[in-house]
């Protein structure tokens, strides 16, 4: 009972802070931070379904939200037929070449008696099959970014509804993690946290490199939206008249329109998420994971996998975040892996977890929540107490037009502050696991 | 066929650079490594105290140059190092006592220590770009090459020409004599030999009258000093901004994982190793080759083995296969 | 002594061990007898509520493990006694950790007790062999000169002929006028040396004696002599 109070009453206090946000600032912002608020809780889910479920250590979740952001712009982008002709199928050809070889190293070593021979063949396949791909890859690459380099010079997409990419996403991202928890799971936790780090950075050094897959750094700007656009309802005259009703003038109803439609189809995912997270927490599967991370020893005694349970529940948690990274693409409305930092979309979800309350998928979503909200506002704030701070210097002072430029910046001061204080003093969360 | 052509071609975009990258790297390591080994965990907030340490002596060395302090030849960077050094040990001493501590008092599971690092980081992230920003920062000064490449080339006569830079040179040099020192201290003192003892067998350093707050405080101390050096020799080299520092988080992991984390000397080839593998596959190699091959053989492409924005990707790989076929690494470290 | 881990359960429920100067004091009893535990009571490494430890006629109770090295006892754990990555001689050294005197004739006094650590003192520790590295680990404990050595299971997972000699050394050590404590698996063997001998059953002393004295005693020899 006094858990519930206390889980209803800390919600309650978000709620009344984005209320507030909404109340003082503007609804726009305040619903800005709902939808993001959504997702952090959604990626924070993910997260501590690997780390609070199974105790395992990743540092790599701004990829898997990269690859979400990718599969936004192959399945929803129209594709470019002129960059398909010029190469497209021989840059896929030099990539299953490329993936062939690989495999094929990878059942030589399964198959062929450790010795010379073994370590010969391998180096002739990959160097052989490095040499083929190349060969293939290089020119297709460039006959692709030569088409129409100022809007296209890229494959782009299927041309399929954006929403298809939500669970794209997530596929894209557990196949990742399918290939990284097959290597680096099984070994220690730090190697592991190394590994997903690793990944991360070069995923994202592909979505910034390889333009012909999704324009690299030159952002792939424009992507369809589930909801209508804003321009639209603002030149139908029902909804300019039922904005009148409402006593709303038509541009801002518009973007309020869509904001919370947006809202309304991430609250259905979260919800759904949520559900099945708790349903599986409370089912034996859930209580085997936990034992496995109290215990992994006496589990793995027991009989139980515990490496195949890990590697389930790092694609799992990974899928996730994938989805949470195509969805927050898609309220983006574009790609742009320059803007894709470890600090933002690995550390910060951390943090969510930790102050969540790691164990406990609600404590999970209210870190998202209250994390997401003081991300957003601390910066105005800061720059409020910088304001305050510097009162009585005088304009131009060079003291103080520093802390005011530096103001931005408490953001990851703050975020470290409220990590460490809590791991201290609350180190098992808001809502601690039961 | 040219080899003596081939050979200063590869030594001025190869070897020099990797050489000195691989200085950088195994400094960093090595702090990376000896955390590790005293304190048992990895620390995420390495890089960023690297940042710090930086930042540090690039505010002094401009104060220094404000004041029209200056070495000549030789950075003035390098008599600002000393006052970096002195504060960023001030700050993760007490880091450490504010934060580690408690933890290594409840005997705290590592993997604690490290999502506590990644708060520390954040934390020390904020601080350098709240006083410095997030900007480039330039603060080298003095001589810009200790060999140019055209000086070489009329010295010699040769067609490629050797540039060393003065920045690449002090990198080696003062690489070399801190690796010294550390080793010195590691080997030949009382303190460092019961630092040695700590990271053997704690329980048995503790029986004989270790004083385990002491062992941790010099290992910070040194830490401080290893970092800071890396850093300040990473920015003259290159230049300094924060994220960069994070960035190199990868590498120098990578180079303490190969090397075995926990071994000092393992840090040391770990760094060499990391360096040499991204340098040479991000090169292009198609000169190269066409000096060494014949005329109506020389390659059309680049060479190149990987474009040099997937130099992440080497060390990842490298310390993958690493781990897969030597998981204690080079140089055994701990696999606790 | 009574007293347990932490705040966990009694683990000793009235135990009394008594070592003179220059004796060997051996603790022998059935696995899970406590035998460990009564030593490490001694050293400071559990709770001992009720009871008291007394060392030169002083009560050190309440002082930490450290603090009894420095009041000159010296102990040799069982697993894990040695500095495995550092050579020989610096194994020593460490032992010396805490004397700000010369000790080389401490060191010198170490190595003609064990002459084979001489010839390997710039070896790693961790790879002599099994009796040389309790040869190690029991010189690095000597180095503090301490008056009480003791030593848990010195002869576990070694040899019978290294055995032998362990216990020959350790009467050696003895005969510079430094008591031992000792905790035996090998209870006939060590019983032989033995000028006290304890036999703990389940935390309590069962039988104490003279090691002779004890070997002679048919209630002691049919429980767990073997006969």
């Amino acid at each position: 009972m006094n858990d519930t109070v206390k889980t209803i009453g800390l919600f309650g206090l978000v709620a009344l802070a984005i209320l507030f946000t909404g109340l003082s600032q503007s609804w726009n912002a305040a619903l800005g931070i709902l939808n993001m608020g959504l997702i952090s809780a959604i990626m924070a889910m993910g997260v501590n379904l690997q780390w609070g479920f199974a105790g395992l250590f990743n540092v790599g979740i701004m990829g898997f939200v990269g690859l979400g952001g990718l599969a936004t712009v192959l399945v929803s982008m129209p594709p470019v037929p002129a960059a398909w002709a010029a190469g497209g199928y021989d840059v896929w050809e030099a990539l299953f070449v490329g993936a062939l070889s690989l495999a094929a190293v990878i059942l030589i070593r399964k198959r062929m008696k450790p010795g010379n021979l073994r370590a010969l063949v391998t180096w002739v396949l990959l160097i052989a099959g490095f040499s083929i791909y190349r060969e293939l890859f290089d020119p297709a690459r460039d006959a692709i970014e030569k088409v129409n380099p100022a809007l296209e010079g890229y494959l782009g997409g299927l041309g399929l509804p954006i929403l298809l990419a939500w669970p794209v996403g997530g596929l894209l991202a557990a196949g990742a993690a399918w290939v990284i928890g097959k290597t680096a799971l099984g070994l220690r936790s730090d190697y592991l946290a190394i590994a997903t780090l690793g990944i991360a950075e070069i995923i994202i050094a592909i979505m910034k490199n390889e333009d012909w897959l999704a324009r690299g750094v030159k952002n792939v700007n424009g992507l369809p939206r589930p909801l209508p656009y804003e321009i639209d309802l603002q030149a139908d005259p029902s909804f300019v008249e039922k904005a009148a009703s409402f006593g709303l003038d038509p541009v801002t109803a518009s973007t309020l329109y869509v904001k919370l439609g947006y809202s309304i189809m991430f609250t259905v995912v979260l919800v759904i998420i949520l559900f099945l997270m708790q349903r599986s927490l409370h089912s034996p599967w859930g209580r085997m994971m936990r034992a496995i991370r109290d215990n992994e020893d006496a589990a793995r005694a027991m009989g139980k996998d515990v490496t195949r349970r890990h590697l389930q529940i790092f694609i799992l948690g990974s899928a996730i975040c994938g989805l949470a990274g195509a969805m927050m693409t898609t309220l983006d409305g574009q790609l742009t892996p320059g803007t894709y930092q470890p600090l933002r979309y690995t550390f910060l979800i951390w943090v969510m977890v930790i102050v969540g309350g790691s164990g406990n998928n609600l404590g999970s979503v209210l870190g998202g929540f209250l994390i997401w909200f003081l991300w957003v506002q601390v910066e105005p704030f800061g720059r409020w107490l910088m304001e305050l701070i510097t009162m009585g210097m005088e304009p131009g002072n060079a003291l103080r037009e520093h802390l005011l430029a530096s103001a931005a910046h408490m953001r990851l001061l703050t975020m470290g502050l409220v990590m460490l204080l809590m791991l201290r003093f609350s180190p098992r969360g808001l809502l601690p696991e039961k | 066929m040219d080899i003596l052509n081939t050979l200063v071609l590869l030594a001025n975009f190869v070897i020099v650079p990797a050489v000195t990258y691989g200085s950088q790297l195994a400094l960093g390591a090595l702090g990376v490594t000896l955390i590790y080994g005293i304190l048992r965990f990895s620390n995420f907030a390495h890089g960023d105290t690297m940042a710090f340490g930086t930042m540090v002596t690039v505010l002094v060395t401009w104060m220094l140059q404000s004041w029209g302090v200056s070495l000549g030849p030789v950075p003035t960077a390098l008599l600002a190092l000393p006052f970096g050094i002195a504060v960023t040990a001030g700050l993760v001493l007490w880091t450490d006592r504010v934060v580690y501590r408690f933890y290594r008092k409840q005997k705290a599971k590592p993997v604690i220590l490290v999502i506590v690092s990644m708060g520390v980081m954040f934390v020390m992230n904020g601080l350098v770009r709240f006083i410095i920003g997030p900007d480039d920062q330039n603060f080298a000064d003095g001589a810009r090459f200790l060999i140019g490449a055209r000086e070489f080339k009329e010295m010699t006569g040769l067609k490629e020409g050797l540039a060393i830079k003065a920045s690449q040179g002090l990198t080696v040099l003062t690489a070399v004599i801190v690796v010294a020192l550390l080793f010195w201290f590691l080997n030949h003192t009382r303190t460092g030999k019961s630092m040695r003892a700590y990271s053997d067998n704690e329980d048995l350093a503790l029986l004989s009258g270790i004083n385990p707050e002491r062992v941790v405080a010099v290992t910070w101390i040194i830490v401080a000093a290893l970092a800071t050096v890396a850093g300040v020799l990473y920015g003259l080299d290159k230049s300094f901004k924060p994220f960069t520092y994070f960035q190199l988080l990868l590498p120098i992991f990578a180079a303490a994982i190969v090397g075995g984390l926990g071994s000092p000397l393992g840090a040391i080839a770990g760094g060499f190793v990391i360096a040499f593998s991204e340098v040479t596959i991000t090169y292009a190699w198609k000169k190269a080759a066409a000096y060494l091959l014949p005329a109506d053989m020389a390659p059309d492409g680049l060479l190149q083995l990987l474009a040099v924005d997937y130099k992440f990707a080497v060390s990842f790989v490298i310390l993958v296969v690493v781990l897969l076929f030597k998981p204690t690494g080079l140089f055994k470290g701990k696999s606790v | 002594m009574v007293g347990g881990y932490g705040r966990g359960p009694d683990i000793l429920h009235g135990v009394t061990l008594e070592v003179d100067r220059g004796e060997i004091a051996v603790i022998v009893g059935p696995n899970g007898a406590g035998k460990s535990t009564a030593m490490k009571a001694v050293f400071g490494m559990l709770n001992v509520h009720t009871g008291s430890v007394v060392f030169n006629g002083e009560d050190i109770r309440e002082l930490t493990p450290q603090a009894r090295v420095a009041k000159g006892m010296g102990f040799v754990p069982q697993t894990h006694n040695i500095f495995a990555s550092m050579s020989v001689e610096e194994n020593l050294e460490m032992g010396a950790f805490l004397r700000t005197d010369d000790y080389s004739e401490t060191m010198e006094q170490v190595y003609d007790l064990f002459p084979i650590l001489k010839e390997k003192r710039h070896q790693h520790a961790g790879e002599l062999s099994g009796g040389q590295r309790q040869q190690v680990a029991v010189g690095r404990a000597l180095m503090t000169k301490p008056q009480l050595l003791m030593l848990d299971e010195p002869t576990a997972g070694v040899s019978p002929i290294v055995m032998d000699e362990l216990f020959d050394r350790i009467i050696e050590v003895a005969r510079t006028g430094i008591s031992i404590l000792m905790v035996e698996q090998n209870a006939r063997q060590a019983l032989e040396i033995a000028d006290k001998g304890y036999v703990l059953v389940q935390g309590a002393n069962a039988h104490t004696g003279s090691g002779k004295q004890l070997l002679a005693d048919p209630e002691v020899r049919r429980s767990f002599l073997g006969g």
